[in-house]
């Protein structure tokens, strides 16, 4: 009881943010030349009006919810997991090596497909570890590393496209030859929804969730992440703390990523991450890391994703519409949280 | 063509691909060096670059293109201050999300004049000095803003370590309330800093469109990345202007030993060799910033005395620390 | 100058910084400032030098009341004050500190800065080397650059908010010096200070402050009995010194060297038994730190061994050094010590072996709810770190130190601190030693470590004297050696 309540004042106050976001995309539309109740008309039917894009919608929120759970740890550890893109990249091509290792073996699908999500959680956990060493060990400010790890997994996922992994004959940006249709996740009929990318995804979120408020190591990674060096010297052992943060976050990009391979794709593209990483990163931000808002608000960036997609169709406007307005919401919850604690200091 | 003439117009070329990149650094480092952290950079230099040439394009004038790129990066530096300083939100966090928006934001409005045909900057040879040997075709066959761009570097420098107006600066960003005590209006100055580095950032964006990636051409228009590298050549730079020039220097010369040694290197396909100096130009940060991390200090005792005192020496030389007081907010009581 | 403050009044929240404060002072005399910690002095003087702007009430300098809106404002009235915590640049170079904010050219020449500053220096006898970069200097050097600064820019009227922390005998003396000239000259001094030898010796009135409000004032001859019972409103127990009977050796040190960007340690043989306390005296800078963070682990030895408890702990990272019961206590409490945004139970959470993997919220409530007993803080088991005040913070930092501990590193165990905290904090640290520990801390305070020492070692760029007994050295004699006299002899003997 007193937890809805909570949730609902949090939601009355972010409302301010919304609105503050809307009417500042109205403005854009209006200067593009476009009516803005058509476009959200139009984005609201691209996400809600059928059946299908519902599921699609279910498609985006599957990996983008492991994603963000896994970022409320590295925030909780007080880091900018930027290389999360590059994370979710190397567990899908993990996922990808080790499916080509073994779809001809002699082994059922099922042990095949969690081999190759072991393999995606521990690839996409060691690119994130690289970021904590670059850290810990380098210096490095963790946004440059993982931006660094970025563009590396971005060039090897076009090697690997174009030399060793290519098509027979071509190599081409559609990608690598598709998997059996055995190897692939079991989907609702007639859509790319795999029960199985959901489950991962709310199993991810109340994992976190208990993780970061009832643990122990919970409560240590946000010490970590206020005060590194307190933490250090009051006996946590900080260092590795932060690279669990990492890890931790990687695995769950990897699960992202076999979710991408094995259920939506059914092979390795270029695109591989569909920029889920920055996209999980944003609803990171506008829920302030509170894990009870990450499956409502991942739904509503995915439906907007997905709502986005037919509107260079519909209303010959750039699909990139749908960025501009998931940006728009965040900056308008941090612009108003700004005004709202102004407000109160005020006398 | 020889060999010589073909380094020379490679080296050349280098300077001008530089030249951007120098100029959004420097502004960024003038924003730093005031406290406040601009992470929108990305954002901020492919939406200056397409309004740039969008303003070009519709009124036939370069100079409106510039100051059309100047005043979308002054706008976004303005919204980073007033969330950052004013609402005192992370600095951080707004930036990140504008580097993505204000991206998407290019894409979007860009689509009309995508393609379309522009002007471009045309090549000032200065006279006389462009026929000095070596430098001239160098240094003086060059365009007009990448004239500006070298005198942004020694501006900024005598600016910065020169002038009473740079010494306060030097402090905002270390010790505000020093700053304050001393006179400065700490709040108004921070704006007009970050402001004014964000004009840089913006100018740096119709470098791009109207002179050395010319045209508009949405996401194929090579551009993103390139404000985060200018990011890190701040803090490769250590916030110094001519530093931050060598940093943007070599980046370019990278990127042009890519493109030059490609054909001797059949094996590497052609996208890794376009994108290694990125990853190469943020790893090379790990050079400045090893030398503060504990474990060097600790291996460092392991090494015998005059081993050790030349490696301390050269990190020492290699370091550069960011201004303290960065992304804080400062509150008088 | 005189000053008439009347009927200041400044809160910042529910809290009441300044309550009502009515205070004149002649030109020309020293007044001193008294209170404990959060009595409010810093905030009534930071409303005196235009820092803070007070809610109601008035400044009148000379008769003439005056508004500043901005520090400046009243630099350029003739009230310059030196801040409790040090506002300067530490990293550009001590001219560059003296040329920020002085009415320059917008080429500002620095030979003529040069010049001025050198000469300034020259009259009061203080040697500051201009091109020395700031954070090589001593807190003390850094406060006569702040001192010559403002003197250049003509202040009349002087404050300084606890000036003597951290800063040498000599250079205090110095200081102390220069203060007495500048009332002579005609100049007002304001000093804030908690020790009432200071505020004794040095101040020609004295007014004393309790929660935000004048509790009353004084003029020579001071009885000390009656400012402290201003000051804390009750009598204060301060701990004795019981000496130690001589334990096993807890901390051995063989011909231990470390080294960082400055200094080098000279190799240093040494021993600490159970149940002893050690100070270190020194300069700032001259060691003393060094040695506490190499026996903790944040250093690594260039060479020599670190034995605790017959253990060769040489090279060991702090993790494992704490595991082995040494714990280091850091001076900078809201950057070292304490996470600012968690709260005493999370923090109790945070230093027991993570034997648990749920929280036991209850249990910790309650080991919280009986520290705050134990050790007398002022605050709740879920008020934040950054919202107590300085002493309960140092009281906190101490109730996290779980006995059985062998060693305890402590910086400047006291800094900030009123004479109540003080002997608080001494009083547990005794109650570590009782138990077994023994304790190595460092301390700018002479007379902190001549009281509670049992052995006394001093630093000079480096190097280190033979343990000193208390008892049988003076004040004077320490004077000397901290400030590098009579060190050869040392070495001979
Ligand atoms: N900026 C601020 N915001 C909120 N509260 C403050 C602020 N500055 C001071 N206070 C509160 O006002 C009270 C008086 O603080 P002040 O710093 O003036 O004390 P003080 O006498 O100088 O103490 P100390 O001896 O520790 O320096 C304290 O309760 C303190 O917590
Ligand atoms: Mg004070």
């Amino acid at each position: 009881m007193i937890r809805a309540r909570v949730l609902c004042q949090q939601a009355g106050r972010q409302a301010g943010g919304v609105i503050l976001a809307l009417l500042a995309a109205s403005g854009l539309l209006l200067l593009a030349g476009a009516s803005p109740v058509e476009v959200f008309r139009q984005i609201g039917l691209g996400a809600f009006g059928s059946v299908t894009r519902l599921a699609d919608v279910l498609v985006v929120w599957g990996p983008l919810a492991l994603v963000t759970a896994g970022l409320l740890v590295t925030f909780a550890a007080g880091l900018w997991n930027i290389g999360i893109e590059g994370q979710i990249v190397m567990g899908a091509i993990g996922v990808t090596g080790s499916l080509r290792l073994l779809q001809d073996a002699p082994l059922p699908a099922w042990a095949v497909l969690s081999v190759a999500l072991a393999a995606g959680m521990m690839a996409g956990a060691a690119w994130a570890m690289l970021s904590g060493l670059l850290k810990t060990v380098g210096g490095v400010n963790e946004i440059f590393g993982g931006l660094g790890l970025n563009f590396i997994a971005s060039a090897l996922i076009l090697w690997l496209i174009f030399g060793p992994w290519k098509r027979p004959g071509i190599g081409s940006m559609s990608g690598t030859e598709p998997f059996p249709d055995s190897l692939w996740l079991p989907a609702l009929a007639g859509t790319r929804l795999s029960f199985w990318s959901v489950a991962l995804g709310l199993a991810a979120v109340g994992a976190v969730a208990l993780l970061l408020s009832r643990t122990v190591l919970g409560l240590r990674l946000k010490a970590v992440g206020r005060n590194f060096r307190a933490a250090y010297l009051l006996g946590v052992p900080a260092w590795r703390h932060l690279l669990l943060a990492f890890g931790l976050c990687g695995a769950l990009a990897g699960v992202a990523g076999f979710v991408q391979v094995t259920a939506v794709y059914h092979r390795l593209i270029p695109s591989i991450s569909s920029g889920y990483g920055f996209l999980g990163l944003m609803v990171a931000l506008i829920i302030r890391c509170r894990a009870a808002w990450v499956a409502p608000v991942a739904v509503f960036f995915a439906a907007i994703t997905i709502g986005g997609i037919q509107l260079p169709i519909a209303l010959q406007l750039d699909s990139s519409l749908s960025g501009v307005l998931q940006g728009l919401l965040v900056l308008g919850v941090l612009f108003s949280d700004g005004l709202r604690h102004r407000a109160a200091a005020r006398p | 063509m020889d060999w010589p003439t073909i380094l020379l117009t490679g080296l050349a070329g280098v300077l001008a691909t530089a030249g951007p990149l120098v100029v959004a650094a420097i502004g960024e480092a003038i924003s730093e060096r005031a406290g406040v952290v601009n992470l929108s950079l990305n954002g901020t230099l492919i939406l200056s670059a397409m309004a740039g040439f969008a303003a070009a394009v519709a009124t036939g004038s370069l100079a409106a293109g510039f100051l059309c790129g100047a005043a979308v990066g002054a706008a976004a530096a303005l919204l980073v201050a007033f969330a950052g300083i004013t609402l005192r939100q992370s600095q951080v966090a707004v930036g990140f999300v504008l580097a993505l928006t204000l991206r998407d934001l290019a894409y979007f409005l860009g689509a009309p004049v995508m393609g379309a045909a522009g002007p471009r900057l045309d090549i000032l040879p200065v006279p006389l000095l462009e026929r000095l040997p070596v430098v001239g075709p160098m240094l003086f066959r060059q365009d007009v803003m990448t004239y500006a761009s070298f005198l942004l570097i020694a501006a900024a420098w005598v600016w910065i370590y020169r002038t009473r107006p740079g010494l306060t600066l030097r402090g905002l960003g270390e010790q505000p309330a020093a700053a304050f005590v001393r006179g400065a209006d700490v709040i108004r100055l921070r704006y007009l800093y970050t402001v004014a580095g964000g004009a840089l950032v913006g100018l740096a964006g119709p470098m791009y469109s109207l002179s050395v990636k010319a045209g508009w051409k949405g996401t194929i228009s090579g551009l993103d990345g390139l404000g985060w590298i200018a990011l890190a050549l701040t803090i490769f730079g250590g916030w110094h202007p001519l530093r931050i020039a060598a940093g943007a220097y070599l980046f370019a010369f990278l990127q042009w030993l890519g493109v030059v040694l490609q054909p001797f290197l059949p094996g590497i396909p052609s996208q890794v060799l376009q994108v290694a100096p990125f990853p190469f130009m943020i790893l090379t940060l790990v050079l400045v910033n090893v030398g503060q991390a504990e474990w060097t200090s600790r291996l460092l005792a392991l090494l015998p005395e005059g081993g050790r005192r030349r490696l301390a020496g050269l990190l020492r030389l290699l370091r550069a620390s960011p201004p303290a007081a960065l992304g804080q907010t400062f509150k008088r009581e | 100058m005189d000053i008439t403050l009347q009927d200041i009044r400044k809160t910042f929240g529910r809290v009441i910084a300044c309550d009502r404060v009515t205070l004149a002072v002649p030109g020309g005399t020293i007044q001193g400032l008294l209170g404990e910690n959060g009595a409010g002095k810093s905030t009534l003087m930071k409303i005196l030098s235009g820092f803070l702007r007070p809610d109601s009430g008035e400044i009148r300098l000379d008769g003439t009341p005056v508004i500043f809106r901005h520090p400046a404002d009243a630099v350029r009235t003739g009230v310059g004050m030196l801040h409790q915590d040090p506002l300067d640049y530490p990293t550009l170079t001590v001219l560059e500190n003296f040329m920020s904010g002085r009415p320059e050219r917008f080429f500002p020449s620095r030979s003529a800065a040069t010049r001025r500053l050198r000469e300034l220096a020259g009259t009061f006898g203080f040697a500051i080397d201009p091109r020395a970069c700031l954070d090589t200097l001593t807190v003390g050097e850094r406060q006569q650059l702040e001192i010559l600064r403002l003197l250049s820019l003509d202040v009349r009227v002087l404050i300084l908010d606890e000036p003597t922390t951290g800063i040498s005998a000599a250079q205090k003396a110095q200081l102390f010096e220069t203060l007495r000239r500048l009332a002579v000259e005609g100049r007002t001094v304001l000093f804030v200070s908690h020790k009432l030898e200071e505020v004794e010796s040095l101040c020609h009135r004295v007014a004393v402050l309790r929660s935000g409000a004048l509790a009353g004032a004084q003029v020579p001859p001071y009885t000390t009995a009656e400012l402290v019972a201003l000051m804390f409103g009750r009598p204060i127990v301060f701990p004795q010194r019981e000496p130690a009977a001589p334990g096993r050796p807890v901390l051995e040190l063989r011909a231990l060297s470390a080294m960082d960007d400055r200094l080098r340690l000279a190799p240093l043989d040494f021993d600490l038994r159970a149940g002893e306390v050690v100070g270190l005296a020194g300069l700032t800078g001259s060691g003393q730190r060094l040695l506490l963070r190499t026996c903790a682990g944040l250093v690594r030895p260039v060479a020599g061994t670190v034995r605790v408890n017959g253990r060769d702990l040489t090279g060991q990272v702090y993790p494992s050094c704490r595991r082995h019961g040494v714990v280091f206590v850091p001076t900078a409490r809201l950057e070292e010590g304490l996470i600012g945004d968690m709260n005493l139970s999370e923090h109790l959470l945070l230093v027991q072996p993570p034997r648990r993997l749920f929280i036991d919220r209850p249990r910790a409530l309650e080991a919280a709810e009986e520290r705050i007993r134990d050790f007398a803080i002022r605050g709740s088991p879920d008020s934040l770190m950054r919202e107590l005040s300085g002493g309960n913070q140092q009281r906190a930092l101490l109730s996290l130190l779980a006995p059985p501990l062998a060693l305890i590193l402590i910086e400047e165990p006291t800094r900030g601190l009123d004479l109540e905290s003080a002997a608080a904090v001494w009083t547990r640290l005794r109650a570590h030693c009782r138990a077994g520990a023994a304790i190595l801390f460092l301390s700018s305070d002479l007379d902190e470590i001549r009281a509670h020492s049992d052995r006394i070692v001093v630093f000079f760029c480096g190097r280190s004297s033979p343990p000193l007994d208390p008892s049988r050295t003076d004040r004077e004699e320490l004077g000397r050696l901290i400030g590098g006299k009579g060190w050869d002899r040392e070495a001979a003997g």
